[in-house]
């Protein structure tokens, strides 16, 4: 991945005099999360990445809604707000578009954002707000305890579903792609690295960027990710399947030379795309993938290679990465066009208390 | 032939037709040309929730009615004196409302066997003595319009259209209103539509002409212009006013408006309005939900804009959530609830006062919000700029609590001179306002104003005051989470006496009585102002005496107000809801206070409520307590 800085989406935001480090972005809370949550990875690797960004600390807001991931606000020495539960796109919505010159970013789960907040995810989406939003996908309800959340498995077995779950989850990838997301990424709360470079990427982004991390809860769904984690000449590597924005999709444990032996090309016969042995095809087959390409429509089959059960296989990275206008650009640059020539608020409220049909007592 | 001028000191009109008859737009012209000739006037517009209801029916009809007088008045009136019927279902849905005497202006082309089937006659009530007791002049207004833009070349369908400007031109002669408002305003409205424009201006005149010359119409009626205090005028609805009031307080405060509502009546148009007005650092987001429209408010405010959300009550039921979290984050915001009849979807465009406890209440744990109640449709100015003082200057939400009566009634405006508007400070933290206990600085986002209670208004941008806020219970100064149980318990006592504290800030009552002797105090808030005024005047018209108090103030309630109402030997407490305020007077001061409760979706009427304060009088006057004057 290749990011062009200064990052486009920080347009406006003031840039700090010097250096940063880690230290300052770190407040004087005390964690608490449980031991082994994915959230502290989490919680180190944008610690670590936001004085890459040079941005004025007190420019930089972090906005959550409720469940386990949703603390992750106290522990920046940012500005923050941990708000309600689902609410928090539409605070930062407000947010962004009143203020041009902040950075701002939303943590969620998959409760917060795809179960109770459905609806502010998808809008904020569809808007393109100037958001970067962070979806922690543990696919369970850890804070109230471990009962089955919009991403869990069918037949989920949980203190509220004792029988098993019923319904069919959501796919946040898909989801995302779906709501017109210009920006839609996945990435793994234990590959440091490749998180750190969707988070840079998703930050660069001027719009709303989705990006969801795959996240390990060890008390309530330890293991949910086991089988795509772990060395990169493992089953992992038959697990996950890496998108690189013009490269053609290959994966697999490698051959003996080193070489990944699967590959994604288009199936004609579903319109979507298909696994495939490289032994099989041509390389020219390959799906070559084109985050930038207008039309989702292979983002979005790419997206339908995740497991919508025990996740065995997932593609990880960016999706999508498109422009399109922005909801607060397209909303300042209304109110600033409109208050030409308003120079005086007073005289124009006068101006506008005056107005109508108006009549006079001597 | 030379008409006779009859002199009137005041007249009740009410347009009625169909949904799609253009009624609103009719009665409002009139107000406009009443307002313009010094008339005061009050209106009441009164239309069905659908659109387009079914065509020719009951359930479809659209009124407006508008009272204007040489003086001073506070209602739309109780009974109109004249009603216009487009149709059979405008006739019959108003007639009852007539008293005996009354005029009515019928038009006769819709009174066709199946028009009538429609609203439910059997007979045509124009050919029976249905309509004995009424002074009724049925005349085909349709067909003349259509005779008087015949050389425009419409169809019969669009000339017709036109009936309502030529029952305006018709009503505007007979009380000799002036006409160039009306007709400068058709001529712009329709300068892109000029068949339109050449269907309602001829209509117009043609009327207006009809009653001129017709023998129909033998007497003119004048009603002189009321002595009103010097100033410049104008008309709007309470809507129109909340909108500006909000635009002035954020000027005011020099802050941006930030608007987050969704779309619901009747609260819709001040979004249309704030929507047409961002030159004044005004942003509308038309959210995707009413929690979103507020969400993004706070959001807002935290920013630093003033936040603002419109509504009505299933709005706020939805809010509750988010203003629990204003209250939490002590971040000012505006919350408008231009109540409706109630509960669920309840009357959408009808009127009601049913709110109060739901604003006073409606959220989990102790979440005190200060309420204010605007009591005119021109008074929602006032309100909305006191409002934002109270907002701004103690860091919390405010629920400003209009309802659909003032949100579409209008009455004239004196337009304050924006030097008078109260000066507001936002007073933003710029520095650390804490000492840690090695000396260095710090800052404490919960370290409160010694007078107001106010906690510091931090905003992001701001270098050195970086602090998380949240829904989580705060410690006392530092605002870190807190768990513990008599920082819990010093909290929740803190948010309540800030809010409190709000009532130093308020001016004394004043008491409306004029005779100083009255035993019976009339209390109330909100649009019943109006009623409430005229019933006292008929009251005392009678030789009784009365006193009136009306609060702006819900929460907290004004410090002067228990010893007020403990100074008469009775209380009445008229409310379009079924005892709210009258509930809370009684728990708070103990006094047995006397309900007048209505809850019929439109304004109280002065004439009945009048009669009910009588009774309170007499009874009162019959049995004084002892202790009391």
């Amino acid at each position: 991945m290749t990011i062009e800085l200064p990052f486009p989406g920080l347009t406006g935001v003031p840039t700090a005099d010097g250096p940063q480090n880690r230290k300052e972005y770190t407040s004087d809370q005390e964690v608490r999360w449980c031991p082994g949550c994915g959230d502290y990875a989490v919680l180190a690797a944008v610690q670590g990445f936001l004085p890459e960004l040079g941005l004025r600390r007190e420019n930089i807001v972090f906005v959550s809604g409720i469940g386990c991931s949703s603390r992750f606000p106290y522990y920046l020495d940012t500005y923050g707000m941990h708000s309600i539960h689902g609410r928090a796109p539409a605070i930062a919505t407000g947010l962004a578009t009143a203020r041009e010159d902040l950075s701002v970013w939303v943590v969620t789960g998959d409760g917060d954002a795809l179960s109770i907040g459905g609806n502010h995810l998808i809008h904020a989406l569809r808007r393109n707000v100037n958001l970067t939003i962070l979806l922690f996908n543990n696919r369970i309800y850890g804070l109230t305890k471990g009962q089955y959340s919009p991403t869990s498995e069918v037949g989920k077995v949980t203190k509220s579903t004792p029988l098993g779950s019923l319904d069919q989850p959501f796919n946040p990838v898909s989801l995302a792609l779906g709501a017109e997301g210009t920006f839609v990424a996945r990435t793994i709360d234990s590959d440091r690295k490749h998180l750190t470079e969707v988070l840079r990427a998703a930050a660069a982004h001027r719009g709303t960027a989705l990006v969801e991390i795959y996240q390990n809860c060890p008390i309530f769904n330890d293991g949910a990710f086991d089988a795509i984690k772990g060395a990169k000449d493992s089953s992992a590597a038959d697990a996950i399947i890496p998108l690189r924005h013009g490269e053609p999709v290959r994966f697999g444990v490698p051959d003996e030379e080193g070489n990944p032996t699967k590959g994604i090309v288009r199936d004609a016969s579903t319109g979507g795309v298909a696994v495939v042995d490289l032994a099989d095809v041509d390389e020219g087959d390959l799906v070559v993938h084109d985050a930038h390409a207008d039309d989702p429509t292979t983002a979005f089959a790419m997206s339908r290679l995740t497991d919508a059960g025990y996740l065995h296989q997932a593609p990880i990275g960016i999706f999508r990465q498109v422009e399109r206008p922005t909801y607060d650009d397209g909303a300042r640059h209304q109110v600033v066009t409109a208050r030409q020539g308003t120079e005086n608020r007073q005289e124009a409220l006068a101006s506008l208390l005056y107005g109508g049909d108006t009549w006079t007592v001597a | 032939m030379a008409k006779q001028v009859k002199q009137l000191d005041r007249v009740i009109i009410r347009f009625a037709g169909d949904s799609g008859d253009g009624m609103q737009l009719t009665g409002d012209r009139f107000t406009q040309e009443t307002a313009s000739f010094g008339n005061d006037l009050s209106t009441l517009p009164n239309f069905p929730a659908e659109i387009r209801a079914p065509q020719g029916t009951l359930p479809g009809v659209s009124s407006f009615q508008v009272h204007f007088a040489d003086h001073d008045i506070l209602t739309p009136g109780d009974r109109p004196d004249v009603l216009v019927a487009m149709n059979p279902a405008a006739l019959r849905a108003n007639l009852t409302d007539l008293p005996k005497g009354a005029t009515i202006i019928v038009d006769t082309h819709d009174f066709t066997k199946r028009n009538l089937a429609k609203a439910g006659y059997d007979d045509n009530p124009l050919e029976t003595e249905a309509l004995g007791e009424f002074a009724v002049h049925d005349l085909d207004l349709t067909g003349m319009t259509v005779e008087a833009v015949k050389e425009f070349g419409l169809s019969r369908k669009d000339a017709a259209r036109a009936k309502n400007m030529f029952a305006l031109g018709l009503v505007s002669w007979m009380y000799g209103r002036p006409t160039d408002s009306t007709i400068t305003f058709l001529e712009r409205r329709f300068a892109k539509v000029p068949d339109i424009r050449d269907a309602n201006v001829p209509s117009f005149k043609a009327g207006w002409n009809f009653g001129e010359t017709t023998e129909a119409f033998v007497v003119q009626y004048e009603i002189k212009p009321a002595p009103m205090a010097t100033g410049t005028y104008r008309n709007i609805t309470g809507n129109l006013a909340l909108s500006y009031g909000l635009i002035a307080g954020a000027a005011q405060s020099g802050l941006d408006l930030f608007l987050g509502a969704y779309p619901i009546t009747p609260a819709s148009d001040v979004l249309h309005e704030l929507s047409k007005h961002k030159r004044f650092g005004v942003t509308t987001f038309q959210a995707e939900d009413e929690i979103a429209g507020i969400g993004a408010a706070l959001g807002a405010a935290f920013g630093g804009a003033l936040g603002v959300t419109t509504t009505s009550g299933p709005g706020i039921a939805l809010k509750a959530e988010t203003i629990g979290l204003g209250v939490m984050t002590e971040l000012p915001l505006v919350v408008v609830d231009v109540q409706r009849g109630g509960p669920s979807t309840g009357l959408p465009t009808k009127t009601e006062q049913s709110d109060l406890l739901m604003a006073l209440f409606g959220r989990n744990g102790e979440a005190p919000v200060p309420i204010v109640a605007p009591q005119s449709p021109a008074d929602c100015f006032d309100a909305a700029v006191e409002a934002t003082r109270i907002a701004v200057t103690y860091r919390t939400p405010v629920m400003l609590l209009s309802d659909g009566y003032l949100a579409n009634g209008s009455e004239p405006w004196r337009i304050p001179d924006v030097a008078d508007l109260p000066g507001i400070d936002p007073a933003f933290a710029t520095e650390p306002n804490h000492t840690e206990d090695d000396g260095s600085k710090s800052f404490w986002p919960y370290q409160r104003d010694a007078e107001t209670l106010a906690r510091p208004w931090a905003i992001p941008g701001t270098a050195g005051l970086e602090h998380r806020i949240g829904g989580l219970e705060k410690s006392d100064g530092h605002g870190n989470i807190s768990y513990d149980p008599a920082n819990h318990d010093l909290m929740v006592r803190t948010r309540q006496a800030k809010v409190d504290r709000i009532a130093d800030s308020l001016p004394p009552l004043e008491v409306d009585d004029p005779s100083g002797k009255a035993q019976v105090l009339v209390l109330g808030w909100g649009s019943t102002y109006g009623p409430i005024g005229a019933a006292c005047r008929r009251v005392r018209n009678a030789g009784m005496d009365v006193a009136q108090l009306h609060l702006r103030h819900l929460n907290p309630l004004p410090k002067d107000l228990g010893q007020i109402i403990k100074g008469y030997d009775a209380v009445m407490v008229p409310e379009m809801n079924l005892g709210q305020l009258s509930m809370l007077l009684r728990a708070r001061f103990l006094v047995d206070v006397v309900g007048y409760n209505q809850v019929r979706g439109l304004p109280l009427k002065a004439a009945e409520l009048a009669a009910a304060i009588t009774g309170l009088v007499e009874s009162t006057h019959d049995n004084p307590s002892e202790d009391t004057k």
